[in-house]
């Protein structure tokens, strides 16, 4: 069903504020994950249990410290837990229902709450334009330029986020539409006919919100398709995966933050690579020099055969990667192509099955021969 | 001449169950195929993971063969088929990485076809010839 929440006096944020707080007041949440802004001005994901801790939540800075998939996982994954609603991204929801179908999370007893997505800032780039009053404007200018100009990118925000080609998503029990209407007037939400009953809301005509995806979505396809093209020539040219990530000091950090990479231990960092001594001195006299620290590109590779599938694009790599290699780019064009093979579209369902899980017999026979 | 040709390694993933106990058939056959493989047995084509064979790759073998039973034959039932359904992915990968994805083979052989082993390793040797030496031989910078 749609609603609409009255804005007062333009206070959109307050009015959000409002309606998560109903949730806790009616008893539908035990708890709520959402984005808090701390005293210091910053903006963090928290969890709320208190209503009028509300007054310190911000869902609409435009910053995504990280993928709230993972977070969502830790309070889901295993019992007992409570009834949590989760206010995310289109990415980090597409990224959560990656995580169910690997176990790392349960929508049984988790409410999502999904937010249109006009963009989002680099943490340093947000906390120089956004911390503390000056932070207010700064959705308001997003969504605003989204749902004028769909066509241009705000030239700050992520580069994931130029690109992103999902930034709403369907089927949340309750989506706040922030795309394509005045959101000084009033919010336009979607929820769940038992939830609307829930929370004594009435139905309302719907919002110019369509019309407005589309625009963002052809405009955004447009910018994807043009840094693959750009990323593709240097993977599939004489530089490959080596020379894209040949700046690469083997960190992790891109593994640390990947909401899909959940493994409690990844391979990279088991004792099978505590080489002796003399092996490396033996693949130095094979090749006449030896990369240190190694297997670089075997990381990356091996990253990719393992968690490509289900990239959802939200670009945290590319955040987190301190020789600012184009991480997530690589990596969304790569899933790509894996993605039209298998036919499988990360994060739209959780009845898709995985594609390394499952099989037929009947297929590729002329690879296996 | 002889002494300078290229001579290609090839490092193959074999099943303990059926392509393995080919390689066996053949010895025991006493069957002639080029000395030019290496062999790692493991239970199943469905317990390689990409990382044993991107590491080959990367270290400089020119071939990687990964050996299974057949479709429908599996001792664990399905292995095979995931197997075939990592090796499509990681060629995909391969491929959009800058890599020569055809170095990579994936053959089904059973336990009863030693002249098949020794027929594969023959067809991929020379397969392998024709290409040339993998280009990760001298690039040390990965």
């Amino acid at each position: 069903m749609k609603t609409i929440i009255p804005v007062e006096n333009g206070d959109t944020l307050q009015a959000l504020q409002g309606f998560l707080g109903r949730l806790l007041e009616t008893g539908t949440v035990d708890a709520l994950l959402v984005p808090l802004r701390t005293p210091y001005g910053t903006v963090t994901p928290g969890i709320v249990t208190n209503p009028e801790m509300l007054a310190e939540a911000d869902p609409l800075a435009p910053v995504l410290p990280s993928n709230g998939a993972t977070l969502a996982g830790k309070l889901s994954a295993r019992e007992p837990r409570a009834k949590v609603g989760v206010m995310l991204r289109s990415c980090e929801l597409r990224a959560l229902i990656e995580l169910v179908k690997m176990q790392q999370a349960n929508l049984a007893d988790l409410v999502l709450i999904a937010v249109d997505c006009a963009g989002t800032y680099s943490v340093p780039v947000f906390v120089k334009k956004g911390t503390g009053d000056k932070g207010q404007g700064l959705w308001q200018e997003l969504y605003q330029l989204a749902t004028l100009q769909p066509e241009t990118s705000q030239p700050e925000i992520r580069a994931a986020c130029k690109i992103c080609e999902q930034p709403v998503f369907d089927g949340a029990q309750i989506t706040i539409e922030l795309l394509g209407s005045d959101l000084s007037q009033g919010i336009h939400i979607s929820l769940t006919d038992e939830l609307a009953a829930r929370l004594g809301m009435s139905p309302c005509d719907a919002n110019g919100r369509a019309a407005v995806v589309e625009k963002l979505v052809a405009a955004r396809t447009a910018s994807r398709d043009a840094a693959f093209a750009e990323i593709r020539a240097r993977l599939e040219g004489k530089e490959g995966v080596p020379g894209v990530f040949a700046a690469c000091i083997r960190c992790h950090n891109c593994m640390e933050v990947c909401p899909i990479c959940y493994c409690k231990q990844c391979v990279f960092k088991s004792p099978i690579f505590d080489h002796d001594p003399m092996q490396f001195i033996g693949w130095a006299k094979q090749k006449g020099a030896y990369r240190m620290p190694p297997d670089t590109m075997l990381f990356h590779l091996t990253r990719m055969n393992h968690m490509a599938l289900s990239c959802v694009g939200c670009g945290m790599c590319t955040e987190a990667c301190p020789a600012e290699l184009p991480v997530g780019l690589v990596f969304r064009a790569v899933n790509q192509r894996l993605d039209a093979a298998f036919d499988y579209h990360p994060g739209h369902s959780v009845d898709d099955p995985l594609p390394l899980v499952t099989f037929k017999a009947d297929e590729w026979t002329e690879i296996g021969e | 001449m002889t002494d300078t040709q290229f001579e290609p390694k090839i490092i193959a993933f074999l099943c303990n169950w059926c392509t393995y106990t080919g390689a066996d058939l053949a010895g025991t056959s006493r069957l002639q195929y080029p000395p030019n493989v290496r062999i790692i047995r493991l239970m199943c084509s469905g317990a390689v993971d990409p990382i044993y064979v991107l590491k080959a790759d990367l270290a400089g073998a020119d071939g990687i063969l990964i050996g299974g039973c057949h479709p429908g034959d599996c001792h664990y039932q399905e292995g095979n088929y995931k197997a075939r359904r990592r090796v499509v992915a990681m060629k995909e990968i391969l491929k959009n990485a800058g890599f020569d994805e055809d170095r990579v083979w994936l053959r089904w052989i059973s336990a009863s076809e030693g002249s098949r082993f020794a027929d594969t390793i023959r067809e991929m040797t020379a397969a392998i010839k024709e290409k040339g030496p993998n280009p990760m031989k001298t690039t040390w910078a990965v």
